[in-house]
């Protein structure tokens, strides 16, 4: 073991310079996003980027704090920290306050956290502490349904609050599984549903069912060869074709109207820019007036004019694509992949499956909240309130993303440490 | 291990959907921005101010005032206080609901007038208010504002919104444009208008206003219209219109020197403050409907009367012309004309052959019916109809005068053709047309008609077609058809004999009582008989005897005889137009205290078989 006593030693320079461009730009935006004439200090604590400027300085400490621990009290405490994080959700039940129809925060003054940003770092922690561990393999169901309770816990904890959108993120972390051994077939399977979901809203479920059976024909003529194709077609029919059919059922008559609005003017088959399309349509005028190179800083209209709702947190990226048009947003979305990238490169460098797991826990958290949020400001997701990493306004998803990140920088720092 | 590939499969997946998607919005679609620019960019019309009128002497008649159209864009209207939404308009909830429904039917994008002419003052408290009702907004209007309030109404006209038709018609107008509907403001439409310009501003979604677009580099200015000055004398006009209150009927002065209209006065009128604002609809449809009072019709250019005596004085300049008579031919009246068993009264009380000087002063019946049937019989009866028709119509009567008056009527004059298709025969004589000799029977002229006549007498020939507007903006209305005399078919030499006749009508005939020393008047009274009741009181007059100032024609409805009314009214202008101050007290204060509505209301008694009238509550 080396000793070195700077805490910067063998940092990934890359991902943090990444990081604060992110964060600073989407500080830009937000800025832009509330700028008025008459309070224009960037200091004033009063607005959104006064208060977010509070966050990032806070964040800074958060990092340097990170970075003084020792990279094995992170393994060490993973699950102390998965637990305190579960049981913060649950005390959200008791002791929550509502913000906005949904009990996810809990207030201190006029201050206050929302633990659910949190449990995205504690998951990733307990996750890649058990499919780290020695001897974990996931060829074994009962090593399945550990690691899926891990991540499915926080989720079915976070739905009732409700607030689907963060509790979707978890799913995610279904790919990290992958890449740890999980047969590739639940990601087709997972696929398949998906596409399956989508197509049986657009098209009427008999029609789809007897596609699909013709579908199964065909494969079976092709494979007549290999006895056991048979059965596993005929499995897969059976499920597909019931899931299809809960699908139908689920939609006309458990869903309520304005969830069906909201997945029906998604797909096309209704309109509706006035009321529940109100979000996604401002949303498509806020970027679409963008053109090529944009309004300029500070010259965008529809965000600062609030036509588009909720433009410094969920919709940040209607600034962006405002003010900076395709070229802008192009550039912002290659940062974002450019991340992603280097989070792979830096979790495959890894010595220990720990870090390793938790790398691809990151990557898959930030890629799901980057996908997801911007799919919905350009009107290709149903509006789901998760905020863009590192951009959007708010202190606890900003303290969330900052500890997610860190974490793993500081374990990639230290693994030059582990011999 | 590959399995990273699937991640990096995915990253590229979704940047390529991501981009592509961006391009296609960003770039590719083109009506993002138009819906943009409908959010947050706001057209306003700034309209100019319309012209304003003046009198001769440069006393404002009509100015402007602002007011407030709320305009709403139905598909940015939110749910909001509707309760003190209408209480700070002062309308009811009927009102905003029927007002939203209309709006949306026309457009839900497009923005539509919700209220009309809020006035200034209700406007401020409901503009505090505003950004608590979005999708609302306010447009600044241009109403007319009367200093003047009821003086000369008539002149200056009302304006409204234009009608569908008149759209169709003019497309530089649109739909809520306010254009003159009748007086000076229809017929200098056109001039008073300007033209309105165009303002961008930005909203934010709450509507309130941000600031100009691109700091206004496409606004316009409006160009605001052309100030007229009228030809009308306010204070002539205004003392008309005090004398002829509680009588019904119409003066027109005419400057017979430029054929300038100096008064144009109807009775009753109309205060013009009730056609501004909220309430004018309203207003609009109780004037309209009076048909009793008729407060709407400009009885000056519309109403159409037998001229009565004031016409023997054409047959008089006519038989001079065709030479049947000289100033001394003499007849002897007794008690009227007769011929065969036509009896045509007289009252001028002459047993002694009477001259034509004298004729005309004491109004002989006998005198013109004569003359007029010398002139008749001069010719073939047809052939001498028609060279008496063309005589009248030269001195303007019987045809549209072609000014630029908005409204007006040809009035009548026959002729032979007339006569022969009412008796269906061509073999009638002279004297069945013979009260035209008196200026009753078939023949009907319009007060100013009878006021162009009667300058045509005053320039002893010729006369300018009377018109309402000296001036717009810097230049004179320079129109050939006002500039040049109208000749009639008289020779000059014969108008002074005649016009010695009618200042004897002052010296020492049916006016003497409105002969004032200072002026020499010429005129000629008129009783004009009516099958509605009272004969109408009619009076011609010009001054002074030389180089005449003023022609007037004054016709007051159901008055009586001529001298009882219309005489002394006619004298009193003359003599505040040229003095400038009145030396008759005694005779003003009878005209202004006189009132005929008894003698009206009798009529209308008598018509509707009705022991009293109800009266009509405001």
């Amino acid at each position: 073991m080396r000793e070195n006593n700077s805490i910067f030693q063998n940092i990934d320079w890359l991902l943090v310079l990444l990081y604060f461009v992110l964060v600073l730009i989407g500080w830009a935006n937000i800025y832009a996003a509330v700028f008025n004439e008459e309070n224009s200090s960037i200091f004033d604590s009063t607005q959104k980027y006064g208060k977010q400027l509070i966050w990032i300085a806070t964040s800074l400490l958060l990092i340097i704090l990170i970075l003084f621990i020792d990279g094995k009290v992170f393994q060490t405490l993973a699950y102390p920290i998965y637990i305190v994080s579960i049981l913060s959700l649950i005390g959200l039940f008791v002791f929550g306050k509502e913000i906005a129809g949904a009990r996810s925060w809990y207030a201190f003054g006029s201050f206050s956290l929302q633990p659910s940003e949190f449990a995205k770092f504690a998951t990733a922690l307990a996750l890649a502490r058990f499919v780290g561990a020695e001897g974990i393999s996931l060829k074994k169901w009962r090593n399945r349904a550990i690691g899926l309770a891990i991540i499915l816990l926080p989720a079915i904890l976070i739905i009732p609050q409700p607030d689907p959108g963060s509790a979707l993120v978890y799913f995610a972390l279904i790919l990290v599984l992958y890449r740890e051994g999980l047969s590739p077939n639940y990601i087709f399977f997972g696929i398949s549903l998906i596409v399956l979901f989508i197509l049986s809203l657009l098209i009427n479920s008999l029609y789809l069912s007897l596609g699909l059976v013709v579908l199964g024909i065909i494969i079976f003529f092709i494979t007549r060869n290999i006895r056991r194709f048979f059965w596993k077609i005929l499995l897969a029919l059976t499920v597909f074709i019931s899931f299809i059919q809960i699908v139908d059922y689920a939609f006309n008559n458990i869903l309520e109207d304005r969830h069906r609005n909201r997945i029906n003017i998604l797909i096309g088959k209704a309109h509706d820019p006035q009321g529940i399309g109100y979000n996604t349509e401002q949303s498509k005028i806020a970027i679409g007036s963008g053109g090529l190179d944009g309004k300029g800083f500070l010259k965008g209209t529809q965000t600062k004019y609030d036509f588009v709702p909720e433009q410094s947190t969920d919709f940040i990226f209607c600034t962006v694509g405002e003010e900076w048009g395709f070229i802008g947003s192009t550039i912002l979305i290659l940062l974002f992949i450019l991340l992603f990238f280097r989070l792979i490169r830096v979790a495959e460098r890894q010595k220990t499956a720990f870090t390793r797991v938790y790398g691809y826990s990151v990557v898959a958290i930030l890629f799901f909240h980057f996908s997801v949020n911007i799919a919905m400001t350009i009107g290709l997701a149903p509006v789901i309130g998760i905020p863009l990493p590192f951009f959007s306004y708010g202190g606890s998803s900003l303290w969330g993303f900052t500890i997610l990140l860190f974490i793993f920088i500081k374990l990639d720092a230290y693994r030059h440490q582990i011999l | 291990m590959k399995r990273k590939h699937l991640f990096h499969f995915f990253f590229i997946i979704i940047a390529l959907v991501f981009i592509s998607r961006l391009f296609y919005i960003q770039v590719i679609r083109d009506d993002y921005k138009l819906l943009a620019a409908r959010n947050s960019e706001r057209k306003i019309t700034v309209y100019p101010g319309r012209g304003l009128i003046y009198d001769r002497n440069h006393k404002l008649l009509v100015s402007n005032q602002v007011a407030y159209d709320i305009m709403v864009i139905p598909r940015q209207v939110k749910s909001m206080d509707t309760l003190s939404f209408c209480n700070l308009l002062g309308i009811k909830k009927e009102d905003f609901i029927s007002g939203m429904k209309k709006a949306k039917t026309y457009s839900w994008q497009k923005s539509s007038v919700f209220l009309k002419q809020v006035s200034k003052e209700q406007y401020a408290y409901f503009q505090e208010k505003l950004h608590n009702f979005q999708g609302f907004y306010s447009q600044k209007r241009i109403l007319r504002d009367y200093p003047n309030h009821s003086n000369a109404s008539n002149v200056m006209g009302f304006i409204g919104e234009a009608s569908d038709k008149f759209l169709e018609k003019n497309s530089e107008y649109k739909k809520g444009d306010l254009i003159g509907k009748t007086g000076i403001e229809k017929s200098y439409e056109k001039q008073l208008r300007g033209k309105a310009g165009v303002k961008f501003l930005m909203v934010d979604v709450h509507n309130r206003v941000k600031g100009p677009f691109e700091n206004g580099k496409y606004d316009t200015l409006p160009i605001p219209g052309n100030d007229i000055i009228s030809t009308i004398d306010l204070e002539l006009q205004a003392y008309g219109e005090k004398l002829m209150q509680g009588k019904r009927g119409s003066i027109v002065a005419i400057e017979p020197s430029t054929g300038e209209i100096l008064a144009l006065i109807t009775s009753p009128s109309y205060d013009p403050d009730l056609l501004v604002g909220r309430e004018r609809t309203k207003n609009y449809n109780r004037l309209y409907i009076d048909s009793i009072n008729k407060p709407l019709y400009d009885r000056g250019l519309l109403a159409q009367y037998p001229p009565g005596s004031p016409f023997k004085v054409i047959n008089a300049l006519i038989g001079l012309q065709e030479g049947v008579i000289k100033p001394s031919t003499s007849y002897t009246c007794r008690h009227g004309f007769h011929y065969g068993r036509l009896h045509v009264a007289c009252h001028c009380d002459t047993y002694f052959p009477i001259a034509l000087r004298t004729a005309i002063s004491k109004s002989c019946n006998n005198y013109f019916c004569t003359v007029f049937k010398e002139i008749i019989e001069k010719y073939p009866t047809q052939e001498g109809m028609d060279r008496w028709s063309a005589h009248v119509k030269s001195f303007g009567l019987g045809n549209w005068l072609n000014n630029d008056l908005a409204t007006g009527r040809p009035g009548f004059v026959p002729d032979a053709s007339y006569y022969n298709r009412i008796d269906g025969a061509t073999n009638w004589r002279a004297v069945r047309a013979i009260s035209l000799g008196i200026g009753q029977g078939e023949l009907d002229l319009t007060p100013i008609q009878l006021a162009n006549m009667t300058a045509a007498i005053a320039n002893r020939g010729h006369y300018f077609t009377p018109h309402i507007v000296k001036r717009i903006g810097n230049k004179s209305v320079d129109e050939e058809k006002y500039l040049k005399p109208k000749h009639t078919s008289i020779d000059p030499k014969h108008f002074e004999v005649v016009i010695d006749g009618m200042y004897d009508v002052f010296e020492k005939g049916t006016a003497r009582a409105s002969r004032l020393d200072s002026i020499e008047m010429c005129g000629k009274t008129g009783t004009a008989e009516n099958p509605h009741g009272q004969d109408h009181s009619i009076f011609t007059v010009f001054a002074p005897r030389k180089n005449p100032k003023i022609a007037i024609a004054i016709i007051v409805e159901n008055g009586y005889w001529g001298s009882r009314w219309a005489a002394p009214i006619a004298s009193l202008l003359v003599e505040l137009y040229i003095n400038g101050k009145i030396s008759r007290p005694e005779m003003e204060k009878r005209m202004i205290e006189g009132d005929l509505s008894e003698e009206y209301m009798k009529q209308l008694k008598e018509k509707f078989n009705l022991d009293s009238v109800p009266t009509i509550t405001r």
